[in-house]
């Protein structure tokens, strides 16, 4: 089995050569099926813990505080006893709750983050679905998981969680305007909703340098809209504790929150992919056009590194984000999306196009 | 094989999640067993291997009007509200419409003669649709498309004309 860091292609079609050689076709395919579903659970329950713990840490750093620093070097394991405690408390359902919507909404929302994921590039070969309509494709399944947001708000049987969950479901309704939005002015550029392609047509030149001015207009736009998206702060009043309680998740406890709270980084670790994938090159390394030498030493460093890079880089300006702004009010939310993000965004499209047309590029 | 397996699941959850969403007394399970459907729906399309449509029905579908649903049921009932059962008269002449309506359908359906694909995968290449969405000649979609963006922008302003409070003139 040829393992080899810079490329993907040749591990993954031998472990599938492999198997399909020493099982029947359709045993074959379910246990590559499995194979992919305990290595994305694995990734993302992994990720999700370091991104606890990298929150934590930034945070502290902004409010110049240490952060955890007991459990296992640089407080390193604090995420993961908090886990094992996370797991151990009891599960809580509220009385006159609709049992079974009450139980289904944190599925709907950690559903629809696994199914978004799936189509992100990771390095050469390693990407589990590539569809030729991949940036469509994401921004449908990424919008089903609000359902789950609603659902929670309104089966727990409280106002608290009901605001809340009426706050963030217009504020995602309406950010995913963004979103879409920046991702085709993105697309208009590409020429390509396929992910493979658009990391491949950075090979010279990342977007946000080749797409100059309408692709930093995007990438910003994006970035806010990511941001309100996630529910992070500073539009995180679906959550707002000196408000709200804890928003939509009140009522739950234990692994039940665990999983809100999961996929919220892992939606985080989605928009911030995205981010790094469309506009920053994804796995592509830093090329600057005839520089030789350059190109030759970036390359050295493996595309998985690259891209684990940015999206980290990404992550590091939405923590950012949370921690200086001050939280904005619902209708200050909406002002900014309907009044200014949008025609922004719509007017940037016909610039982009523009720029095509003319072929204003590198 | 797989694929049959899939189809049959697929298919009994669209059936089962059908009949769940008609006779649920609550209004919004009715409406997650819906999403359900359209879901399942959604995933006969990625077995068929026809990824454009499967995504449009999960963006307009699942992402656009259940959500708008499920908005508008949160907006207006309470949790502990069950629909009323109908009286048994209306009942009965509810199930003989479905049933007349059912066996139309089918009668119709059934009569059909379906040839299998033999060929190759019909693969749609999304530039494809895209430029056939936007081509104005003999099977461009150039004129629909454009009515019914007038369509839909008169059914908005609609919307708004209706949902604007009438100001009181100054007197």
């Amino acid at each position: 089995m040829a393992f080899n860091i810079y490329d993907f292609t040749t591990l993954t079609h031998d472990i599938h050569v492999g198997l399909a050689e020493s099982f029947s076709p359709v045993l074959a395919t379910t246990i590559e099926w499995v194979i992919v579903g305990v290595v994305y659970l694995l990734f993302v329950a992994l990720f999700g813990l370091f991104l606890v713990y990298a929150e934590r840490k930034v945070c502290a750093a902004f409010q110049q505080r240490l952060g955890p620093t007991r459990v296992g070097p640089w407080g390193l394991l604090q995420t993961i006893a908090d886990f094992i405690k996370l797991l151990m408390k009891e599960l809580i359902m509220p009385r006159k709750a609709d049992r079974f919507l009450y139980n289904l909404a944190p599925f709907i929302v950690i559903i629809a983050s696994f199914l978004a994921i799936a189509v992100l590039p990771f390095a050469p070969g390693l990407q589990s679905l590539d569809f030729d309509i991949g940036v469509f494709y994401l921004t449908a399944v990424s919008s089903v998981g609000v359902i789950g947001i609603l659902l929670a708000g309104w089966s727990s049987n409280n106002k608290y969680s009901l605001i809340g969950a009426m706050r963030s479901g217009a504020q995602i309704l309406s950010y995913e305007l963004s979103v879409s939005l920046s991702l085709l002015t993105m697309v208009v550029f590409a020429g390509t909703m396929q992910f493979s392609a658009i990391v491949e047509g950075q090979r010279d030149a990342w977007f946000i340098f080749s797409g100059h001015i309408p692709a930093v207009i995007a990438f910003v736009v994006f970035l806010i809209a990511g941001t309100a998206e996630t529910n992070r702060g500073p539009f995180d009043l679906a959550e707002a504790e000196s408000e709200l309680v804890a928003g939509f998740h009140t009522e739950y406890s234990g692994i039940k929150f665990a999983m809100f709270f999961l996929a919220e980084y892992i939606n985080l670790f989605i928009v911030s992919a995205v981010a790094a994938t469309v506009f920053l090159g994804g796995w592509m390394p830093l090329h600057f056009g005839n520089f030789e030498s350059f190109n030759h030493v970036m390359d050295f460093i493996p595309p998985v590194m690259w891209f684990f890079m940015k999206v980290l880089g990404v992550i590091f300006v939405i923590m950012w984000f949370k921690w200086t702004f001050p939280r904005l009010r619902v209708d200050q939310i909406l002002t900014l999306e309907w009044k200014y993000l949008l025609p922004i965004n719509l007017v940037n499209i016909l610039l982009m196009a523009l720029v095509v047309l003319t072929k204003f590029h590198f | 094989m797989l694929n049959e397996v899939m189809f049959y699941l697929f298919g009994a959850m669209i059936l089962t999640f059908s009949v769940l969403t008609v006779t649920t007394r609550r209004i919004l399970r009715a409406a997650v067993y819906l999403l359900f459907v359209l879901i399942s729906t959604a995933g006969l399309y990625f077995s068929l291997n026809y990824n454009f449509l499967a995504a449009v029905q999960l963006t307009v579908y699942a992402g656009g009007i259940v959500v708008l649903i499920i908005f508008s049921i949160l907006l207006t009932s309470h949790l502990s509200e069950r629909a009323v059962m109908a009286p048994l008269k209306q009942s009965i002449f509810s199930a003989l419409a479905t049933l007349a309506g059912a066996t139309l359908t089918l009668m119709t359906i059934l009569r059909f003669s379906f040839v299998p694909n033999t060929g190759v995968d019909p693969q749609l290449n999304i530039t494809d649709i895209g430029n056939s969405m936007v081509s104005y000649n003999r099977d461009g979609y150039a004129l629909p498309f454009e009515v019914i963006s007038v369509l839909l922008l008169a059914a908005m302003i609609g919307a708004i004309v209706v949902a604007k409070k009438e100001r009181k003139l100054k007197e």
